[in-house]
């Protein structure tokens, strides 16, 4: 057990000091983040100023943009930039031999090294998102109570995971396809618009929201963010967090099983 | 008992035929048409502990492939292997623990971190002790004679100096089986010699048993006593090196130095073909069983200075086996092929 720790470590330190070698790149990234925003906050006061209602599906011009700051968190927890197209690339370029003959686990390694990754964007990142939502403090309404901010980390916690096994798996189609680009765009472009990075999935209509609710995608960005401002609670909260436990287990398996299926044809192939 | 054991291993993969052009490439998206390659087919092997072997061959010869299955990357299509006891492509932690596989043409270290980072993460997947860590790096840094690039990243580091790191990172957890794909490919002839000294001094040192794949036939001279010649997927020889010449090549190279100015004679071709002249040199290839006779012949005709007789180079002689084999083959294939027909 401490042994397999230790190698945890070891493999989590490595991979942040690669990291560090980039850092020039991710503070630029970092605040690029959030251009993007600033023509959403003038897109929904635009759109909220044409309306006679204070409310769109039951948020306040106020919650629109704080839901839409959070999504930057769902996201720097879900995102996984590069993932895939690494893994696909890991399969064409033969690369991937090097975890076939030595003891170490694939999914695993790239599941450290992620978290590594995601451990120096925080440690860049703090300053400019605190700096934001410094700024932005008017828009939200103050913090939620203790259960609501548990639900809420253990959402992102799970958002993480999620991200990571759902573009694994994407990655592991490149056993059968050499390029993985194309599938991820269609993925990309559909997580855009219903993972809730443009607009909350709950403005939807019910019977269409309902169905998007059982889908991966929303578990990445609008569902910690509903967490966090009190929109799902009781019942539905337990029931968000078992269906996005359900899909991280789901992805966990598919990307096991396609992992063991690619090497056998890539065995029949070769390798 | 062998500590490698191949018994009738054959490994058969699908390669995807691509007509040209554009509208072939669109069928390909529906239909697609593969060629069954085989790349190994049949190969019998026992490699006993502490031997140093090497796996000649031309390209696509079944070199890698049987490297690949076993280093347990791939599954074969038939037969069986057992490196150490162990069934390679089961790919268990035991066996991962016990050998090591170093690619020329790959990269097993981290591109943008010193190569001690890398030797750091080998410490923790191989589970090395700490204190036999320690002694077994400063142990193969001495002998490579790189402790002042450990703190480089490696990407800038020269192809000779990374080929170093490389193995120091695949020796660290001392394997017992060490599989070398082609370590020397792209190195200039310095770099080379390094890593031959280095393989055969460790060798010799640790007694492991070292299996290699090279073009390069220094690399095999220096290095191996044994070799295994593969072509086409079988092996057409198993022996020592000088062994290749005794078996494959009944011919001699004669070089003759005459004395004095005059013109080289043109008679020389009963005994053998001339394959070089150069006034005053000229080199005759002569069938093994005529060289007393030719030697007795041109020694009582003509006047000459120095005489020597020599085995054929061995690359040529290889290139001519394989040459030959590669005939065979082909032979064998439409034989195949008619065959296929009939049926």
């Amino acid at each position: 057990m401490y042994a397999r720790a230790l190698i945890w470590w070891t493999i989590l330190r490595i991979c942040v000091e690669e990291r560090l070698v980039y850092r020039g790149d991710f503070a630029l990234g970092t605040l690029m983040r959030f251009l993007p925003f600033i023509t959403q906050i003038f897109l929904w006061r635009a759109v909220f100023a044409s309306r006679a209602e204070p409310t769109i599906g039951g948020y306040t011009y106020n919650e629109m943009i704080a839901y839409l700051l959070l999504t930057n968190i769902s996201r720097a927890f879900s995102s996984m930039p590069g993932l895939s197209t690494a893994l696909a690339a890991l399969i064409r370029t033969g690369e991937i031999k090097k975890y076939l003959a030595q003891p170490i686990d694939l999914i695993g390694f790239y599941l450290l090294s992620r978290v590594a990754h995601k451990l120096v964007y925080y440690l860049v990142a703090a300053a400019p998102f605190a700096l934001v939502f410094y700024l932005c403090r008017g828009f939200f309404a103050g913090w939620p109570d203790a259960v609501t901010m548990t639900a809420f980390m253990a959402s992102l916690v799970l958002a993480f995971l999620l991200g990571y096994f759902l573009e694994a798996t994407i990655g592991m189609v490149g056993f059968w396809f050499l390029e993985v680009s194309s599938l991820l765009f269609v993925y990309q472009l559909f997580s855009f618009f219903i993972s809730g990075q443009m607009f909350p999935i709950d403005i939807l209509p019910q019977g269409v929201q309902g169905f998007v609710d059982l889908l991966p995608v929303p578990y990445l960005a609008y569902f910690p963010v509903a967490v966090f401002l009190g929109k799902v609670q009781g019942a539905d909260l337990v029931r968000g967090l078992a269906i996005e436990v359900g899909w991280v287990v789901f992805f966990m398996l598919a990307s096991r099983f396609a992992l063991h299926r690619g090497l056998k044809r890539y065995s029949a192939f070769g390798g | 008992m062998a500590i490698i054991e191949l018994t009738g291993l054959t490994k058969s993969y699908r390669v995807y035929q691509k007509q040209e052009g554009l509208l072939a490439s669109v069928r390909g998206l529906f239909k697609r048409q593969y060629r069954t390659v085989e790349a190994v087919r049949g190969v019998d092997l026992q490699v006993e502990q502490g031997e140093f072997v090497a796996f000649l061959g031309p390209n696509g010869a079944g070199k890698t492939t049987t490297l690949k299955l076993l280093s347990g990357v791939i599954s074969p299509t038939g037969g069986s292997a057992r490196v150490m006891g162990h069934i390679p492509w089961k790919r268990e932690n035991a066996y991962r623990r016990r050998f090591a596989l170093v690619m020329g043409q790959k990269n097993q270290l981290w591109w943008d971190l010193p190569a001690q980072e890398s030797f750091r993460l080998h410490q923790q997947i191989y589970m090395i002790e700490p204190e036999r860590f320690d002694r077994t790096r400063d142990e193969l840094v001495d002998l490579l004679d790189v402790r002042r690039l450990l703190r480089q990243p490696v990407r800038e580091l020269s192809l000779g100096e990374r080929m170093k790191m490389e193995l120091i990172a695949a020796l660290l957890h001392s394997p017992e089986v060490l599989f070398l794909d082609e370590p020397t490919i792209g190195l200039d002839v310095i770099a080379q010699h390094n890593i031959q000294t280095f393989l055969r001094h460790y060798q010799q040192l640790r007694k492991i048993t070292i299996l290699l794949t090279s073009h390069y036939m220094k690399d095999v001279a220096a290095l191996c006593r044994r070799v295994v010649i593969i072509a086409h997927g079988r092996i057409m020889y198993d022996g020592s090196l000088s062994g290749i010449i005794d078996r494959f090549s009944n011919h001699k190279v004669i070089t003759l130095l005459f004395a004095g100015d005059e013109p080289l004679p043109t008679n020389l071709d009963r005994y053998g073909e001339v394959i070089d002249q150069q006034a005053p040199k000229l080199k005759l290839r002569v069938p093994r069983r005529k060289v007393p006779e030719a030697l007795a012949g041109i020694l009582a005709s003509h006047a000459i200075e120095d005489v020597s007789v020599e085995d054929p180079p061995l690359e040529e002689v290889i290139a001519e086996m394989f040459a030959l084999t590669g005939e065979a083959a082909a032979k064998e294939r439409d034989a195949d092929a008619i065959a296929a027909r009939v049926v």
